[in-house]
């Protein structure tokens, strides 16, 4: 699953990669005419809505490909970056950017490309650029208060709207396609003879519109990946046709003391009940967490046997089904999930077996003696710490 | 001669899936004015390292047996946007050493109001956390919130204040 950064591609040639990129970046800006200060700044003045039209073109058919990419399972949407809100310093310093805009004529970026042609105002452009920040830089301690306030996170909008991603897309992709229609008339609104250069007919303009709004309506009942997994395996019917094996607690107890090396405990309660008491050597992996490639380590070996131990055994089945789907064998369930186990081991009035016969005393006797080992166990393991994988980093990124 | 540039449809279809590509690959976005940070960052820490220690905007950057702020992801991106953009102009014989300006406007004023508008930009981007590249556009394509609150504040503000400067941008030149 992508991305490949960091582990398919080091650091070092994750530079490689970006000098790649930014070239592509250039030359695209370059082309559109991002490397015209007049053409940027036409979108202000009615003339020339290149910006609009190359800006919301990009901005939509890259979040369609996140979406789409997310939904078929090929990019992990948990992990890429999803840069955080400082809600009034964005708003402020887009005021700012705005009106640097206006005046300047660029943007950081598109300066950088029109430096490289040649362009003079955007020389010096990049040099307040370098001015600007090294101020800020020097006063940074007196606006250090505001510059961090109202933090919000990684906030997604659409949940700041209230609404599903896909209809969040969708409703962006039908503004951008409005504004487009509704600029082009501005434009000749304002200057008749100097039409814009489009390369194709209008035609195929309007076919590309539809097919962009056909997109953005496909996005509507794009599912999440993890959604649509989780939903898959809790089906009753999917249950009912993938059958699991089930541990019973008298065995999964007799390894435990047995210490067997072949055996992982996975307890996919919240972190809270894990918190509370759990078995020893248990590591906590809550359901939706199983999707980390943190977990690949503990849970791929084929030859070890991996006890899910859950709130009950519909959780545990659930989980089960999915580490299956994501591609993990050699998985068992423990039968009654953790109250099971707490109720027959732990528990000492209900030591004896629940069907009496000529084993009970024995049946008896292994599990006090399970009771009093495995009570120590978890004391030592407590003592020791419980080891966790370390939890995959989010990408860092931004300006 | 009027030089023609790519339908901006297409451009933007190739924008989005270069980002697209950056995303699906490095998991981050693409970005402008954070090179040009490390680059002042670099360049304070070069001429006044104690400076740049002592100060709590620089010592993110440059702590003790950091590798160089110019050995970032950005520094490199936007190297290479410099590189692309000039094969494109090579290719569509855009290179040339010029000054561009509205129609009313002298070279030295136009100098001006670039620096202070990259000023402008650079202050802005900090607060922003990025600037129209990293901030807006790689935002609104991974659907943050920031990346629409930037755009919407860049561009309101520019349609607000554009009246007050259009002696910059719009009129008859005025020499014969």
């Amino acid at each position: 699953m992508a991305p490949f950064v960091p582990d398919l591609i080091s650091d070092q040639l994750n530079l490689v990669v970006a000098l790649l990129l930014g070239i592509g970046f250039g030359a695209v800006l370059e082309q559109a005419g991002f490397s015209s200060s007049r053409k940027l700044a036409g979108v202000f003045y009615g003339y020339d809505f290149t910006v609009l039209r190359v800006f919301f073109t990009a901005a939509a058919t890259a979040m369609a490909g996140v979406l789409l990419l997310g939904s078929a399972g090929l990019l992990d949407l948990d992990v890429i970056f999803v840069n955080p809100t400082w809600l009034v310093p964005a708003i402020v310093g887009g005021a700012i950017m705005g009106l640097g805009f206006l005046l300047g004529g660029y943007c950081p970026g598109t300066s950088v490309c029109a430096a490289a042609i040649g362009k003079v105002d955007a020389m010096f452009f990049v040099g307040g650029g370098l001015l600007g920040i090294f101020g800020f830089a020097e006063v940074y301690p007196k606006i250090e208060k505001f510059n961090d306030s109202t933090f919000l996170g990684p906030l997604m909008v659409y949940k700041s709207l209230h609404m599903s991603a896909g209809l969040f897309a969708f409703l962006l992709i039908a503004i951008a396609v409005g504004a487009f229609a509704a600029t082009t008339w501005i434009e000749r609104k304002v200057d008749p003879t100097g039409a814009p250069s489009l390369l194709f007919p209008a035609a195929s303009h309007r076919w590309a519109a539809a097919g962009l709004l056909a997109l953005g309506i496909g996005l509507l009942f794009v599912p999440d990946y993890k959604g649509r997994l989780l939903a898959k395996v809790s089906k009753p019917a999917f249950e009912a046709a993938h059958p699991v094996e089930v541990m019973s607690v008298d065995e999964l107890a007799f390894r435990i003391v047995d210490r067997e090396p072949r055996l992982r405990i996975v307890d996919v309660r919240d972190a809270k009940a894990f918190a509370a008491s759990t078995l020893p050597g248990a590591v906590n992996a809550p359901v939706r967490d199983l999707f980390g490639k943190e977990w690949r380590d503990v849970l791929s070996p084929r030859h070890v046997k991996k006890v899910i131990v859950g709130a009950d055994e519909a959780q545990e089945r659930t989980a089960c089904l999915l580490l299956r789907e994501l591609g993990y064998e050699n998985l068992a369930v423990l039968e009654g999930g953790f109250p099971g186990f707490e109720r027959t081991i732990f528990q000492p009035v209900l030591l004896a077996s629940n069907t009496p016969g000529r084993w009970d005393g024995d049946v008896k006797r292994f599990r006090e003696s399970a009771r009093t080992e495995i009570l120590r166990m978890v004391q030592e393991a407590k003592a020791s710490g419980q080891k966790k994988p370390k939890k995959e980093k989010k990408i860092q990124g931004g300006c | 001669m009027k030089t023609k540039y790519m339908d901006p449809y297409l451009a933007g279809f190739l924008l989005g899936m270069v980002l697209l590509a950056t995303i699906f690959v490095t998991g981050r976005g693409l970005g402008a004015s954070g090179a040009l940070k490390s680059v002042v960052v670099a360049a304070v820490d070069g001429v006044a390292p104690a400076h740049a220690q002592a100060s709590t905007f620089y010592e993110h950057y440059v702590a003790p047996g950091q590798e160089s702020p110019l050995k970032s992801w950005l520094v490199f991106e936007i190297a290479g946007v410099l590189i692309g953009a000039f094969l494109s102009g090579l290719v569509s014989d855009r290179l040339k050493l010029v000054t561009e300006a509205g129609p009313r406007v002298s070279t030295r004023t136009r100098w001006i109001f670039a620096a202070a508008g990259g000023a402008l930009f650079g202050i802005g981007a900090q607060f922003a956390r990025g600037c129209t590249s990293g901030a807006a556009l790689s935002g609104m394509a991974v659907l943050s919130t920031a990346g629409f609150v930037t755009v919407l504040a860049i561009f309101g503000t520019g349609y607000l204040l554009a009246w007050f400067v259009r002696g910059l941008w719009l009129g008859q030149k005025t020499k014969g």
